[in-house]
């Protein structure tokens, strides 16, 4: 298991979603992702894709503009 | 001897987070079909970039609508980003434009297209869309059904369950994967079939009733999007450009350059992500918005577009405003410059 990290700032929806995604494709179940992002809408956007795609939303925090969020990769199922 | 289990069979919807491929999807998962929708990202999509970017609407609850109707209809969504792949379809359409610079036809045929490649791809066996005939006067109409089919190489493996009763059997329901007497046979604009359907479904919330996705349907930014085109001489676009012509104040000084005005604080943030590549300008004796300089301007021009970045900030009634201007690879540059007048300005600069 491995941590990565994605930049998707100064990106709006759905952009963080869909690089979230492509990136999550490349990795295994259990690793983990801190998605940063200035669109506010991702706030949203990731944890549903998550939900939807059978992936965790671990939870989020925000410095300045920028929001972190955290998401573990599932199984897929 | 026993019957084999039979295979359990897959669609890949159409989603684009209004109510009739809602339903169109709900009514395959209601016949045991195995549903997975996909979502493809043009760059002109409506879907939250304004209220991501306008500090006004940062109150409002913004939420993707194609994931939620995913998340409604316990489906996955996979979303694809086909920005490049997409500029030939609105530069070049082949059946032309509707009555903006919108190409829904070519448009259909390339998503289904990428939906077909992507059904191949995965090893499912058709493709549903909510399209309904008469719905929409370019890309949804008797005659436009089989085009869309043929042009996108789906042929019959592509099943609209809304009016599938109007058009000829498609390969899922031929091979009885399924059932032709559970669809429906809605027809032209009116939305009271599809309300009622999705009341006996115990849909009770979705988005706008179809359409209204694309900001090429809209007036004002198509003509932004036509002036940007006849200034640079050619009709290429990246990103930025399309992105910046869903933001702020447009004017069109002189052919050769046009200025982009924030209307409020959260426009003014948001292109302040693009000033390393622009020449652009704001006040310092008062407040006022960023303004970025789009084309090339000499010193006449620049000295035209500080006066005009003074008339859309809280000095517009002084006789003088200073205005700081960094002139991409320049040295930055103090201007003292009287704004222009309401009469100063002709409204033909205004895209």
């Amino acid at each position: 298991m491995s941590h990565h990290e994605l930049d998707a700032r100064r990106m709006l929806c759905p952009m963080p979603v869909i690089k979230t995604q492509n990136q999550v494709l490349k990795l295994t179940a259990g690793d983990t992702l801190d998605v940063t992002c200035t669109d506010p809408g991702a706030l949203n956007d990731i944890p549903a894709w998550c939900r939807i795609n059978g992936h965790e939303y671990i939870g989020h925090r925000e410095q300045d503009d920028e929001i972190i969020i955290s998401v573990r990769v599932g199984d897929g199922d | 001897m026993t019957n084999p289990t039979p295979k359990q069979r897959k669609a890949v919807s159409l989603i684009s987070g209004g109510l009739d491929s809602m339903l169109a999807t709900q009514a395959m998962l209601d016949q045991g079909i195995h549903v997975e929708g996909i979502n493809f990202y043009t760059g002109f999509c409506v879907e939250g970039h304004t209220h991501a970017i306008r500090k006004k609407d940062k109150a409002k609850p913004k939420r993707n609508n194609a994931l939620w109707v995913a998340e409604t209809l316990g489906i996955k969504l996979h979303i694809i980003d086909v920005i490049d792949e997409y500029k030939d379809v609105v530069i070049n359409p082949k059946h032309g434009y509707g009555s903006n610079l919108n190409p829904c036809l070519d448009c259909k045929c390339f998503m289904v297209r990428k939906a077909h490649e992507w059904l191949q791809e995965n090893d499912f066996d058709f493709i549903i869309t909510g399209e309904v005939i008469g719905q929409r006067p370019m890309s949804q109409r008797r005659d436009t059904m089989p085009v869309i089919q043929r042009e996108s190489g789906a042929e019959d493996r592509l099943l609209r369950p809304l009016c599938a009763k109007f058009l000829p059997e498609t390969l899922p329901e031929r091979e009885g994967w399924v059932d032709r007497d559970r669809l429906y046979d809605f027809t032209g604009r009116g939305r009271k079939p599809q309300i009622a359907l999705a009341a006996k479904m115990g849909i009770d919330d979705f988005a706008q009733p179809a359409g209204g996705c694309c900001f090429l349907t809209d007036a004002a930014y198509s003509n932004k999007l036509s002036d940007l085109w006849s200034a640079r001489g050619d009709r290429e676009y990246e990103i930025d450009d399309i992105m910046l012509l869903k933001v702020g104040r447009h004017l069109r000084p002189r052919p050769h350059f046009k200025i982009i005005v924030g209307r409020e604080e959260g426009e003014n943030r948001f292109l302040e992500g693009y000033r390393k590549q622009f020449t652009h300008l704001y006040t310092t004796s008062h407040p006022g918005p960023l303004v970025l300089l789009d084309g090339t301007a000499d010193a006449d021009d620049l000295q035209l577009a500080a006066q005009l970045a003074a008339r859309f900030s809280q000095g517009k009634a002084a006789d003088s405003v200073r205005v700081e201007l960094h002139e991409k690879g320049a040295e930055m540059r103090i201007l003292d410059v009287k704004p222009l007048t309401n009469d100063e300005i002709p409204v033909g600069w205004y895209l």
